[in-house]
Parts: C-alpha cells; sequence; structure tokens
C-alpha cells in the first residue's frame, strides 16, 4: 500500500513541484530521501493509477476552447452511444451519471467554429440532442485537493 | 500571449514530465531547445496564469474517493459571481464553474464538484454547501457518476487524424 513517501509525494507535491534542474533531487533533499526512492516512488503511484501524471495543469479555455456536453439516452443504448462519443479525440471526459440526463462529455477544440463542428457531428451520428454547458466562469483556486490518506 | 514553442511544452508535457533525473532537459531535447527555455517558460506560463499549477495529478477514485457528485445549483445570476467565489474556496470542491442554464429542463447555473470516501461524507459536504448558499440557493441536485466511460488528459484536440482507441472503464491516456 502507500508508504509515507507516496502519501508526502501525493499531498505536498501536487502545486509546488521544482522548476530546477534536478526537481526530483530537490524533492529528495526536502523529504530526506534519495533522488532515485523519489522516482520509484512516483513511478509507483503512476504505474498503479494513484496519479494520472505528475506537471503542469491547465485551466479550461485558456488553451483552445471546451464546453461540457449533456445527453439523454435510453439506458439499452448508453453504451453504444458513449462508445461513438469517446471515439472522437476531441472528447476527453466521458461520464454515465444517475440522472435524466445521464451521459456528461467534455468537448475540446481548438477554436468555437471547430467546436460547433464536432457538436453537430455528435448529434448527427447518435441521433441525440446534445445540452451544450460550456464555462462561463471559473471560480475555483487550485492549490490540490487535500487527501486523507491516514486510514488506508 | 501564447507562441509556438509555449504550445509545444505544454503539448510535451501534458502526459507528465518525464521520470527522469532531468525532465526539463528531456523535454528541451525532444523540441530543440535548451533546459533554460524550458524552465523560464513554465514559469513564465504559470505566473500568467496559463499553468494554473505544476504537481502530482491524483486520481481521486483509485485513492479510495469512490463518492464523487457533481452538484449542480440555480443561484440569482445577480449573486452568481458571489457565491462562486464563496463555494470554490471550499477544501473538498475541486471545480467549481458558472455555466448557462437550458431552461425549462435544466435551471442549474453553478457546478461544484464534491469528492468523499463514503456517502455520509458527501452528503455532509453538499449540506455544508447548501448552508453556504442558504436563501441564494433556488433549487439543486445531484449526479453521482455510475461509470467513467473515458478519461484522458488534456488535449489541445482536432490535430490528430485518427481516433483514439475505445474507452474501457477507468481509461486513462498515458502517452502523448
Amino acid at each position: 500500500m502507500l508508504t509515507t513517501l507516496h502519501k508526502q509525494l501525493l499531498n505536498d507535491y501536487q502545486h509546488n513541484f521544482p522548476l530546477s534542474a534536478r526537481p526530483y533531487q530537490d524533492i529528495a533533499d526536502a523529504l530526506d530521501v534519495t533522488e532515485a526512492d523519489v522516482l520509484s516512488a512516483l513511478t509507483e503511484l503512476n504505474d498503479n493509477n494513484f496519479i494520472s501524471r505528475i506537471g503542469p495543469v491547465i485551466p479550461p479555455n485558456h488553451i483552445g476552447v471546451s464546453a461540457l456536453v449533456a445527453m439523454s439516452v435510453p439506458e439499452q443504448q448508453l453504451q453504444t452511444v458513449a462508445d461513438k462519443i469517446s471515439a472522437y479525440p476531441e472528447v476527453n471526459h466521458n461520464y454515465e451519471r444517475e440522472h435524466r440526463f445521464n451521459l456528461w462529455f467534455v468537448v475540446i477544440a481548438s477554436d468555437t467554429e471547430h467546436l460547433c463542428t464536432v457538436i453537430d457531428a455528435i448529434e448527427q451520428e447518435t441521433s441525440y440532442k446534445a445540452m451544450q454547458l460550456p464555462m462561463l466562469d471559473d471560480f475555483f483556486i487550485d492549490l490540490g485537493f487535500k487527501l486523507d490518506l491516514n486510514n488506508d | 500571449m501564447l507562441d509556438e514553442t509555449d504550445r509545444k511544452i505544454i503539448q510535451a508535457t501534458q502526459a507528465g514530465l518525464p521520470l527522469t533525473p532531468q525532465p526539463y532537459q528531456t523535454i528541451a531535447e525532444q523540441l530543440g531547445l535548451t533546459s533554460d527555455d524550458v524552465m523560464m517558460r513554465l514559469s513564465a506560463m504559470q505566473n500568467s496564469g496559463i499553468i494554473r499549477r505544476i504537481g502530482a495529478v491524483p486520481n481521486h477514485y483509485k485513492l479510495g474517493y469512490r463518492f464523487n457528485g457533481m452538484t449542480v445549483w440555480n443561484i440569482p445570476d445577480e449573486f452568481i459571481d458571489e457565491m462562486g467565489q464563496k463555494v470554490g474556496q471550499l477544501v473538498f470542491v475541486s471545480h467549481c464553474y458558472h455555466r448557462p442554464r437550458h431552461l425549462p429542463e435544466w435551471p442549474y447555473n453553478l457546478f461544484a464538484m464534491v469528492h468523499g470516501k463514503t456517502q455520509q461524507e458527501v452528503d455532509k459536504q453538499i449540506q455544508q454547501i447548501s448552508d453556504l448558499l442558504d436563501d441564494y440557493n433556488l433549487g439543486s441536485d445531484v449526479l453521482y457518476s455510475t461509470k467513467i466511460l473515458k478519461k484522458t488528459g488534456f488535449r489541445t484536440g482536432g490535430r490528430a487524424g485518427g481516433r483514439s482507441p475505445k474507452a474501457t472503464p477507468q481509461a486513462r491516456n498515458r502517452n502523448p
């Protein structure tokens, strides 16, 4: 399971990863371990999918444009429709949710015109209406998410 | 604003920094830059807000946060900024956005994602948001995800000619 080092990396390095020639060495120095320890712990976190990556996080709509889209799809067709939608490279999240609107996905495109083209194509291909919910304002101050890792 | 080199750096780092002793050097070599260029540009993009943070991106679900609710709220338009900022500051909220209503079927204009290890924990968080919004909350709902059908990191989209592989539950895209 998670070691102390894993937990420190998960909680203390969500938003202050060093911009230096040897960042993993700097983290190692701060945590009193070796660079090799840090690299292998991060590799383990990565390989076991405890982190999706370590790197820059870009807020939505800073590069390209995006929209959250919701669809209401009959349960028996959901997987087929979802697979069609997930196949678009512009779609980067696709979730089933418990609601009349049961399929929720995010489309990211280089510009508004392209975004509309993709959403139109998805509507045509699936024959379901896409409710578009673009972000109008972002209220989140992202300093990472405080994880409670003690009772694992 | 962003130039082509900035974009290339973002593209090259979106699947994660290389787990090599000199990750910025590795990126620099791929792009024909120096590691100082890469670090200076990342730093500048962070200062200007293009990059929100540099660090580990935890997989909440895998870490035991199995209960992820998309809470949605109907807030009077004139109070959306004030209320959005309050909700966005709560420690258990991971995203907080103003989005348009689609009347009549969708009256909600404030979205906040909450994460907990138990249903009770999430219920408590939702109650906290509800208490905070008080009379400014004209109606709300919570949508729980039952299945992750696709989840990949940031991509600018539209440039790839091919289509991505079929999604599986908990699928993720590790490679650039």
